[in-house]
Formats: C-alpha cells, sequence, structure tokens
C-alpha cells in the first residue's frame, strides 16, 4: 500500500531569475566572442546590446511574478538563451555578409516578447481559449490560405507562404500554426469519446468507424493542398503531425498513429511522384555528392562540411566560414552553430530544445483540464518537431523541408509565434503547478 | 590577444552552455511536482509512517476533532487524498471540479462537500446515479461523520482526521 499526497509546489520565481542570468550570459558572452573575433576587441556596444536583451526577458519575468508566479521556472530560461544565441550568431553572419539582419532579428524578438507579455496579461485562465474553438479554426484555415490571394501573396523562393504590404512580408502560416493547436485541442477534447471508443478490434488495433474517420481525412487533404499550393513541405508536414499527435493524446490509441503514419506515407509517395520540387529534394538528400544533384545540392554539402570542419569542439565563435553557405541565417544555422561551437555546443543546444519540449509534456500532464493537457501536449510537440523536422534535414537524416528551428533561426513571422506559443504554454503551466484552486464555485 | 586566450575563450563559452543545461537539470531535479507515493508502513511497526500534516497554531484546541483530509477509499482514484480547508470540495467529473473523478458512473458536477459552522456537509447537486452516505441516498445537505463512507458513483471517500 502506498499514499499519494500532493507536494506543495513553490513558485520557483527566483530560480528562474538566477537561471535567466545565466542565460543573457550565454547571450553576451556569445556577442562579446564574435566581436574579439571580427574585430580583435570586445565591441564597444555591448552592454547596450546585452541592456537591451536583458530589459526584454526581465520585463516578461517581472510579469510572470504577478500573473502566473507559478509558471514553470525554466521555459524561459532556455527560451532566452537560445533566442540570445540566435540573434548573436546572425549578427556575426552579418558581419561576414555586409548584411544588416541581426537589427530585424531583434526587433522581432522585442515585437515577439511584447505580444508574450499581452497574451500572459490578458488570457488569465488558459480554459477561456477553449470558446474559441471555431472561430480559431476559422481563422486558422483563412491565415492559411491567404498567401494564395492574388494581390498580397508573395512568392518567394519557390513556395508562397508570404503575405507582402509594401516592404513588410510576413508567414500567416506560423500564427495559423498556434490557432489550429488551438482548434484541434477544442475540437478532439469533446469530440474524443466517440473517437477513442467506438470501432473494432483488430490484429490489436482498436479501429476506428469509417465515418469517424473524416476528421484526419479533412487534416490529410488539407495539409496535402499546401503541398500542392503553396508548395511548402515544411508547413504542411507540421499541421498533420499536430493533427494527428493531438489526436493520439486525446484517444491514446495507437490505432490513429498508424492511419496517420499510413496516410503520411501515401501522401508522401504522391507528391514524390507527381512533384518536381519533393523529387529535387529527396535526389539531395540521397545523392548529394553525385554530379547531377551536386549544384542543387551545395547548401547541405556546406552545411556538412561546415559540421565537419568544426569537429567536436567547433573553430570558436566568430572563427569559422558559416557564411560560404547560402541562407545560413534561417535553414542552416544549425550547422553554423555545429560549425563554430563543434558537436559539444550543438548537443547542449538539442538538449535545451529536449528540456522545452519536456518541460511542455510535463505541463500536458500536470494540467488539471483535458482542453490544456491537449494544448500543451500540441504546442510541445510542434517545437519538438520542427526541431526533428530542421536537425534531420540538414544532418540528412530526413529530407530537407522549409521550417525554422524554433527562436534560434532567423525568421520574424516564427519567432513571433514561438513567443506566443511559449507564453501560453507557460500560462498553462501556472494552471498547471498552483497548489488547489483557490475558491470552489457551485 | 594571445591564441591561448581565445582556446581557453572559446572552452570557456562551451562549459557555459553545458553550466545553463545542467543547471537547468538540477532545478528539474528538486521541482518534481504533482503527487508524491509514500510507502505506507505495515501494520504494527512503530512510528516513521507519514509525517503528519503539522497542526495549524491557535485552532489546535477546538478542531481536534475536525477532519483534516477527504479520502478516497474505492474507486479509480484509490489512495488519492485531498487537504481539507475552509473552501468547499467540488467532486465529478468536470475538469474544473477541485477532485476531478475518472469515474463513468459520476455525473459531471456530482456532489459537493462543504464547511458549514465546523461541520462538513455533504450535498447531491442533482447527479445521474445520486450520491450516498452510508446506506442512505442523499437528499439535502446531511452532515458528514469522519469514517462514513461517501459514495459517488464508482468512487467512495471518506473524511479522516
Amino acid at each position: 500500500m502506498a499514499v499519494v499526497t500532493a507536494v506543495e509546489t513553490r513558485p520557483r520565481r527566483n530560480v528562474e531569475l538566477v537561471l535567466l542570468v545565466v542565460s543573457l550570459g550565454i547571450a553576451i558572452g556569445a556577442y562579446v566572442l564574435v566581436g574579439i573575433a571580427a574585430e580583435g576587441q570586445v565591441q564597444a556596444n555591448w552592454m547596450w546590446v546585452g541592456g537591451g536583451l536583458a530589459v526584454l526577458v526581465l520585463g516578461v519575468h517581472a510579469v510572470l511574478r504577478v500573473v502566473a508566479p507559478y509558471a514553470d521556472p525554466v521555459i524561459l530560461p532556455i527560451t532566452t538563451a537560445i533566442n540570445g544565441l540566435g540573434l548573436v550568431v546572425i549578427h556575426r553572419l552579418d558581419l561576414a555578409e555586409e548584411t544588416s539582419l541581426a537589427t530585424r532579428q531583434l526587433l522581432w524578438t522585442a515585437i515577439g516578447v511584447g505580444a508574450a507579455v499581452a497574451v500572459l496579461w490578458l488570457v488569465r485562465d488558459h480554459r477561456i481559449l477553449a470558446r474559441y474553438t471555431w472561430t480559431a479554426a476559422l481563422l486558422g484555415f483563412a491565415l492559411l490560405l491567404l498567401p494564395l490571394l492574388p494581390f498580397i501573396g508573395r512568392n518567394i523562393r519557390g513556395a508562397r507562404i508570404w503575405i507582402g504590404l509594401g516592404p513588410l512580408s510576413f508567414q500567416p502560416g506560423e500564427i495559423a500554426k498556434i490557432l489550429l493547436a488551438l482548434f484541434f485541442a477544442g475540437y478532439l477534447v469533446t469530440a474524443r469519446d466517440s473517437l477513442a471508443l467506438v470501432g473494432r478490434r483488430f490484429l490489436g488495433l482498436q479501429l476506428p468507424r469509417a465515418r469517424d474517420l473524416g476528421p484526419i481525412l479533412v487534416a490529410w487533404v488539407l495539409s496535402l493542398g499546401v503541398l500542392v499550393f503553396e508548395r511548402d513541405l515544411g508547413t504542411s508536414l507540421l499541421f498533420f503531425g499536430l493533427f494527428v499527435a493531438v489526436l493520439y493524446v486525446a484517444t491514446e490509441r495507437t490505432s490513429w498513429i498508424v492511419i496517420g503514419m499510413g496516410l503520411f506515407v501515401a501522401g508522401a509517395v504522391l507528391a514524390w511522384r507527381i512533384f518536381s520540387h519533393v523529387q529535387r529534394r529527396v535526389d539531395i538528400w540521397l545523392h548529394p555528392f553525385e554530379p547531377g544533384t551536386f549544384e542543387n545540392a551545395f547548401q547541405v554539402v556546406q552545411g556538412l562540411y561546415g559540421m565537419a570542419s568544426g569537429g567536436l569542439l567547433g573553430t570558436g565563435l566568430g572563427e569559422g566560414r558559416p557564411d560560404i553557405i547560402p541562407f545560413a541565417e534561417s535553414d542552416f544555422i544549425f550547422t553554423a552553430i555545429g560549425e563554430e561551437l563543434g558537436l559539444t555546443g550543438i548537443f547542449a543546444l538539442l538538449l535545451l530544445y529536449l528540456i522545452l519540449v519536456e518541460r511542455g509534456l510535463r505541463t500536458a500532464i500536470g494540467a488539471r483540464d483535458g482542453f490544456g493537457k491537449l494544448l500543451a501536449a500540441g504546442l510541445s510537440f510542434t517545437i519538438a518537431l520542427q526541431c526533428f523536422v530542421v536537425a534531420g534535414g540538414v544532418t540528412r537524416v530526413i529530407p530537407l523541408t522549409g521550417l525554422v528551428m524554433p527562436f534560434l533561426a532567423y525568421g520574424g513571422s516564427s519567432l513571433l509565434s514561438n513567443w506566443i506559443v511559449v507564453a501560453i504554454l507557460l500560462r498553462i503551466s501556472d494552471a498547471a503547478r498552483r497548489p488547489a484552486p483557490a475558491e470552489v464555485t457551485g | 590577444m594571445s591564441e591561448l586566450t581565445l582556446t581557453l575563450l572559446r572552452l570557456g563559452y562551451l562549459a557555459l552552455l553545458w553550466i545553463l543545461v545542467l543547471s537547468v537539470v538540477g532545478v528539474l531535479r528538486s521541482d518534481l511536482f504533482g503527487t508524491r507515493v509514500t510507502r505506507r508502513p505495515a501494520p504494527g511497526t512503530p512510528g516513521r509512517g507519514i509525517p503528519a500534516p503539522a497542526p495549524q497554531r491557535g485552532r489546535d484546541t477546538e478542531d481536534r476533532k475536525a477532519p483534516r483530509t477527504l479520502v478516497v477509499t474505492e474507486g479509480s482514484l484509490k489512495g488519492t487524498s485531498l487537504a481539507l480547508g475552509q473552501a468547499a470540495i467540488l467532486i465529478g467529473r468536470a475538469p474544473e471540479c477541485t477532485l476531478v473523478l475518472e469515474d463513468d458512473y459520476s455525473s459531471n458536477r456530482h456532489a459537493r462537500l462543504f464547511l458549514d459552522a465546523g461541520t462538513w456537509l455533504v450535498e447531491d447537486l442533482g447527479s445521474t446515479n445520486g450520491t450516498y452516505l452510508g446506506r442512505s441516498k442523499v437528499e439535502s445537505p446531511t452532515p458528514v461523520d469522519i469514517g462514513t463512507p461517501v459514495r459517488v458513483g464508482r468512487t467512495v471517500l471518506e473524511l479522516r482526521r
């Protein structure tokens, strides 16, 4: 016999503050090292740049103390460290290529942090979000289809996932990701009983009824639609993966994973047969060094060379040549870090992502309501899937697809949406870790 | 700056990255939250049991007989205990309940335990299968004695000191 007792949870905001100081040390240390490597001395403005980042994240920390005192203490420091390191690596590539992307990224970091604070401040209870299940669905699908509109949609480098107004461009799919996670969580928390309990057993799998297959087929067709019309492999993969993951968490039925994987394989083979851009990606993946594909595979190959020259300990920040890789600041920032910080640094980075995802899933386990569980699980899964797809893509585990490494890679839309994701996770974790509901009505 | 300093800085930075990772892991180790499972001592072994919750000062004398915990004795949540405070306890399947049951025979908002002038009362909230105190069905708010089983669906609860 054993007794289960509730452990008294502590807010742990002071621990968060200490970890934040270490995280800021990582960002500022990287900036100083890049300055030493580039100009032989510490850049004069390091206090301003570091101070700016510190003000932003300490602002979030202060807001957390007021509105979500029991929120998970490690989510914010990890996010800060990854975001800060990403900023410095983009700055480092700026120095080599004479661009000024880091300033824009810093601006988007500020916007993202502002959005996170707004979410934490306005959404005091995540269960309120469940009311907007169908609004989120409508808005999410609308945002997803927005780039297809004739005037504002932009086709950049073969993918039609941007909208542009004058000089500004934005990927609405990034925000759609959050809205669809909201929708999937809200919808599946009500529909899970019929999806989980009804059906026949076959070979140890509980097969659903034919009519219950509807939602997963709709999600599949929609993500194929994104692939066909917007030519974006990554987004389509992300949405379908998110849906299958939330479906599995909601129903606990392995059969949904099997069905989802089957549909995914069917879709992947179909896409490979029909579309030349998918065929090219697969060729690059399988035969990067062969004469016929070498021109297309330049980016991947150069990334591999970069990581190889970095070795175990890396060349040191600012000492390598990651700027040879085209678009090193977005898709290939992972290999840039692999080159300059080596396997040791990359493993630390991957562990930080792993812990971030783990905290999200732990929040899902601790959440007292079904909606919060599914939302936290879905959002953490999107972070995990993006990491896997990007890291797997540049290291040739899977074909390269256009997703961004959360918080690290250059891209304003992604940064904004990921800060909102973190705000929602912090909000749910606050509810999950609070000792007991303060009062019960009824 | 000499080559040696640069190398030391480079390795120092990698060390800093790992310091963050390890300190985060350290925080997680000491931050396991939720429930703690303690083994109950075999009957007869003296002492070393579950430490009783520290008695609250001031209210000690009058509350000697007041129940301190609500314990689930049957059903899927068997073994769960809840510390009693001043707030009422809502029992049912709905996520907003204080005690959320995974019990197909209970209603969403099944029953409520609340404190009235120092005694805990149980009230049925119009549940489908009813709430039973001992053997009698609860029709109106009824005082609950320590140790009397309260049946909600397939779950049985008990007040303990």
